[in-house]
């Protein structure tokens, strides 16, 4: 376990290419990826642009087909992709009761922040064009953040066969160039072509744009300008507030990428954590305040904030809220209320210590926890973590299950449009269908992520130990959790 | 019997204590009248009306002494400061369109709007409390009013009383649209009537004929008024008003002709005593204004006292009038049993048409989405007019008011002035007035969106799929009337004139209720909260249990296993045993 900590020592210079690389023996991957003359992935951009313009013009006309189409009217009433919190028919309501002289907040329909207002009071002709460009955006952001992150890990891969830490034997499990070129590109096609990202695009739910927030908090945060990624986390916490808790893979990056090793006796640790929490309150407090003179009154906190930790509106969505709920005895609705939240909060602790050494994957989890326990989840939440798939495929000979996760999660996605028509428009099913397919979609995100940290956890381990495990006795042993 | 006995003494007793109080006494005074009036399709509205007027402050100074007006109500206007008051108790839906124009609607279930004085510095607070006496007095659900279905209007309901100022946020309105109205709310407000149902009108209130009817809606209203023409003192007015619509098809008659004693099966003895008017209107006017030859259409009997004609709601009406005070008319027969026949059949194709009605229905399908639609007639044939509407709309149906659409003879019509005031979750209802133009002979239909919310299951009221009511939306317009009408004492008009103040000879106020509606919400399963909790804490549970173990544990190459349980339980045994283990 200890085989990545020499990762926080400084990088000798790139220069110095693989020369202890014929150690590795048969597998030779990086042999490989010289031979092609590619040097780090992600290192012949101009190649790479041409893909990505067609995965964006193909995402475009998707979306404005989609638009155009009669299904556009029925998509945009989906509970799936519109929750109170950001369906766009809210965002048109919100409006228009600032243009009666009411204040927004007033009522218990509009829960978006000041800023949303204030951009689509100037945008709202143009509303299908902004959500078509925040998409992406989100895309290229992602697309270049991953880039980045793919040429650090492929740095430190490097170092790490250099100083000898992996075992012999783990040829097959090093990520070579060839595989890593592509990644950045199925990450953005990920998200663009996912059918979730492309409902909710098409719904015009405002979660495109804390989606966006996120992919350029994440491009700051690998870039490693610690400012930015402060005020892009400022600005996703004040539009959604669980993205608060990406506060701590984000510190952890951008400890790695300043090689200030994670102690907490360390004074630079310390100077530094300091920093980028400052960075990050003052910015939020900056947001807050422009938001106050925007509208000139506070309401907006309760109605936004207090809308999403207290859940007053039991709308059904995908999450597991709505029905615990409505469903909940009254006098101990609070508590289970701060149970239930405090799900999103609870693990980020626990996972900081356990994957210190890797604050991507980290985020990746975080954000899929996010997913499953906000209280108004929808399904362009679900897409922005699982456009990171393509980032872990190398974890893909350890899942256990994703051939069973995968069909869950797609026929829950089939069933929650009919489970609904059962219930609401036919009257043959009750609630009691549509919980069930809710239960059985998060169950499946938990165990999907579940299983790729069980994978990353067991990579890791096969990369310090060898992949062919012996017991004493010299049979094939077994790898168990203990 | 006694209460003429109770008369004679306090006539006696009068001037002997104080002069003072025989003064007041003498102060006050009840009118009671009758209006029956048949209806367009051959149904029967009755009407009463019971008024006792009190020439004394209750606001200023303690006022101890109650003759004719009730205490219960008196002591209520001075305690929590009350400036008006309004309370209908209504079963049924007065049909505007087939019926004509009521002298006073009401909309179904309980409705109550007051008008505080401007001292009362918490109004809320009043509310609560007078809602509350409110519900006890009458044995009513008001105690069901609370800031969820309480609004506050600002055009809709301006005082009818005498009123300095107008500032709205000391009027508070509220509508029940699920209250059933019943005997046991007639009793007590039979109470508050002078001569309780001894004597007078009241001996035709008789709860099994007026329950077994379409309509029947009672209601008190209390305001303050000019004590004479110069208006420098205030009296107290509180009327009793009892509307009922007899449908005699339904009774199996087949003949529209009818009396009193069809009606509530008693007949009129004498007037009650204390009563200083007491007066029975019949409403024979021609039904076909084109031929006012056809006058003698209605036959009436005994002959009326004398016959009244007055301009009410901009129609020219008659009226035969019985007045129980004159001696002339119990002289014949010892009681009074008013009958009317019709003297050849009436066509009903010849409906005349108010000129002002409205009609509202739920849109759409599903339990996710709907509409409200309004549609509003004005059947003028060349004046247009502007009519407020008010519409109170609880929270669990979650309106969207940039769907608001107000289409007019095929085109946008805008309205002049909006007041929306959105709702918030569990804690009040939507709010919309709007002032709308409606031009001559048009219908305005106005939709407005809507979601339907699920609601915590504690929350659904007993059979929650037969569904939730919405309250009546109120219309209120100043129509403009066909006929001129001429400026008349207030105080010698007939009393169903002279609630609402005419503003000038040619229009006349007019406040119409729609249908209430009655909207599905999708329900929860009422019968597994257990179930519920356990299965959704599990999903939690499986996350919290397979990230603890990913987080806390760590990989291990696997140990030569200790054997099966059989194994370990032999080497057990074999411990016991002092052998050696396998």
């Amino acid at each position: 376990r200890d085989a990545t900590r020499g990762q926080t020592h400084p990088c000798p210079p790139a220069e110095e290419r693989l020369p202890r690389v014929a150690t590795l023996g048969k597998g030779d991957p990086m042999g490989t990826a010289r031979g092609r003359g590619a040097g780090p992935p992600g290192g012949t951009r101009a190649g790479m642009a041409a893909p990505l313009v067609l995965v964006v013009l193909a995402a475009v006309t998707v979306r404005a087909a989609l638009y155009r189409s009669s299904l556009a009217v029925f998509i945009a009433e989906r509970v799936e992709v519109a929750s109170p919190l950001n369906a766009w028919k809210r965002v048109v309501e919100g409006l228009a009761l600032l243009d009666l002289g009411v204040s927004p907040y007033s009522g218990a329909i509009f829960h978006e922040t000041p800023l949303i207002i204030y951009l689509f009071h100037f945008l709202i002709e143009y509303a299908e064009l902004v959500f078509m460009i925040t998409d992406v955006l989100t895309a290229v952001a992602l697309y270049l953040a991953i880039q980045d992150f793919n040429k650090v890990v492929f740095k430190k891969q490097k170092l790490l066969i250099e100083l000898d830490k992996y075992a012999p034997d783990v040829a097959e499990l090093i990520q070579t160039p060839m595989e890593m070129h592509y990644i950045p590109l199925k990450v953005a096609l990920f998200y663009l072509l996912n059918p979730y990202t492309v409902m909710s695009c098409v719904a015009k739910s405002t979660c495109a744009i804390n989606n966006s927030v996120i992919a350029f908090f994440i491009l700051a945060t690998i870039k490693g300008s610690a400012f930015l990624s402060a005020v892009f986390l400022a600005l996703a916490t004040y539009q959604s507030l669980y993205p608060l808790t990406l506060f701590a893979p984000a510190l952890l990056y951008l400890l790695q990428r300043q090689f200030i090793p994670i102690k907490l006796k360390s004074k630079s640790f310390w100077l530094y954590t300091m920093q980028y929490a400052s960075l990050y309150l003052c910015s939020l407090v900056v947001i807050i305040c422009l938001s106050f003179f925007l509208l000139n009154s506070w309401d907006f906190i309760p109605s936004v904030y207090g809308f999403i930790l207290s859940v007053p509106d039991l709308t059904p969505n995908i999450g597991l809220f709505w029905y615990f709920f409505a469903e909940m005895f009254e006098h101990f609705s609070l508590f289970f209320v701060c149970v239930f939240q405090i799900n999103v909060f609870f693990y980020t602790i626990p996972l900081a210590i356990k994957l210190k050494e890797h604050p991507m994957f980290f985020m990746f989890v975080q954000l899929a926890i996010i997913s499953i326990f906000k209280s108004y989840p929808t399904l362009g939440d679900v897409a922005l973590y699982m456009a990171f798939l393509p980032v872990w495929s190398h974890l893909y000979r350890f899942l256990r299950n994703i051939f069973i996760l995968s069909c869950v999660l797609i026929f829950c996605s089939f069933l929650f449009p009919v489970l609904w028509h059962l219930w609401i428009y036919a009257g043959s099913a009750n609630s009691n269908f549509y919980y069930a397919i809710t239960l059985t979609f998060n169950i499946g995100q938990i165990l999907l992520i579940s299983d790729y940290f069980y994978a990353f956890l067991r990579r890791e381990y096969y990369l310090t130990h060898g992949l062919h495990l012996t017991r004493q006795d010299g049979t094939e042993a077994m790898l168990v959790l203990k | 019997m006694a209460a003429l006995l109770l008369l004679l003494l306090l006539a006696a007793a009068g001037p002997g204590p104080g002069r003072a109080d025989a003064e007041r006494e003498r102060r006050d005074a009840l009118q009671e009248e009758l209006l029956l009036s048949p209806l367009p399709t051959g149904d029967v509205a009755a009407t009463f009306q019971f008024r006792t007027r009190w020439d004394a402050d209750l606001q200023r100074g303690s006022v101890s002494h109650y003759r004719l007006f009730p205490k219960a109500l008196g002591r209520l206007v001075a305690a929590l400061g009350v400036r008006e008051l309004h309370l209908a108790l209504t079963q049924g839906f007065w049909r505007t369109r087939y019926w004509g124009q009521p002298p006073l609607q009401a909309p179904a279930g309980a409705e109550l709007w007051v008008w505080f004085q401007p001292t009362v510095t918490d109004v809320d607070k009043a509310w609560k409390e007078l809602s509350n006496i409110l519900s006890g007095i009458f044995c009513a659900s008001l105690n069901f009013i609370d800031s969820t279905n309480t609004v506050i209007p600002t055009a809709s309901f301006k005082p009818l009383g005498l009123a300095n100022g107008t500032d709205h946020h000391l009027l508070r309105y509220a509508v029940l649209p699920r209250e059933v109205v019943c005997t046991e709310n007639l009793t007590p407000w039979k109470k508050l009537l002078p001569c309780g149902s001894k004597a007078g009108l009241a001996v035709l209130l008789k709860a099994e004929r007026l329950f077994h009817s379409s309509y029947h809606s009672q209601a008190v209203h209390i305001r303050p008024i000019c004590r004479d023409a110069s208006c420098l003192a205030v009296s107290w007015e509180l009327r009793q008003t009892l509307t009922v619509v007899f449908d005699f098809f339904s009774s199996g008659q087949g003949k529209k002709d009818w009396s009193l004693f069809k009606m509530f099966s008693r007949t009129l003895t004498d007037s009650c005593p204390l009563a200083s008017q007491s007066k029975v209107y019949v409403d024979i006017s021609p039904k076909n204004k084109s031929f006012p030859q056809e006058k003698e259409l209605l036959e009436v009997s005994p002959p009326p006292t004398s016959v009244h004609e007055a301009v009410v709601q901009g129609d020219k009406k008659t009226y035969a009038v019985y007045d129980l005070l004159s001696p002339s008319l119990f002289n014949t027969s010892r009681s009074l049993n008013v009958q009317l026949k019709w003297k050849r059949p009436q066509d009903s194709s010849e409906m005349p048409i108010p000129t002002l009605h409205a009609q509202r229905y739920v849109g759409g399908y599903g339990l996710q989405t709907g509409e409200i639609c309004t549609l509003i007639y004005n059947t003028h044939p060349y004046r247009a007019f502007p009519v407020i509407l008010l519409e109170t709309v609880p929270w669990y149906l979650r309106l969207y008011v940039h769907t608001l659409t107000i289409i007019t003879k095929g085109k946008e019509n805008k309205p002049s002035y909006i007041h929306y005031q959105p709702a918030q979750d569990r804690r009040r209802p939507h709010l919309l007035e709007m002032l709308i133009q409606l031009p001559a002979n048009s219908v305005t239909k106005i939709t407005i969106q809507f979601e339907r919310a699920l609601l915590k299951w504690t929350e659904y009221p007993p059979d929650p799929n037969h569904g939730f009511y919405v309250g009546s939306s109120v219309l209120s317009a100043l129509v403009p009337s066909v006929t001129a009408m001429k400026d008349m004492d207030v105080e010698q008009s007939p009393l169903f004139t002279s609630l609402f103040p005419s503003s000038d000879g040619s229009s006349y106020f007019v406040r119409l209720y729609t249908e209430p509606l009655l909207v599905n919400l999708p329900t929860p399963d009422f019968s597994m909260p257990y179930n519920v909790i356990c299965l959704t804490c599990t999903v939690v549970a499986v996350c919290y249990g397979s990230f603890y173990n990913l987080l806390t544990r760590t990989f291990h190459v696997e140990e030569p296993s200790r054997g099966g349980l059989a194994k370990r339980l032999a080497n057990v045994i074999r411990k016991f045993r002092g052998v050696p283990p396998l």
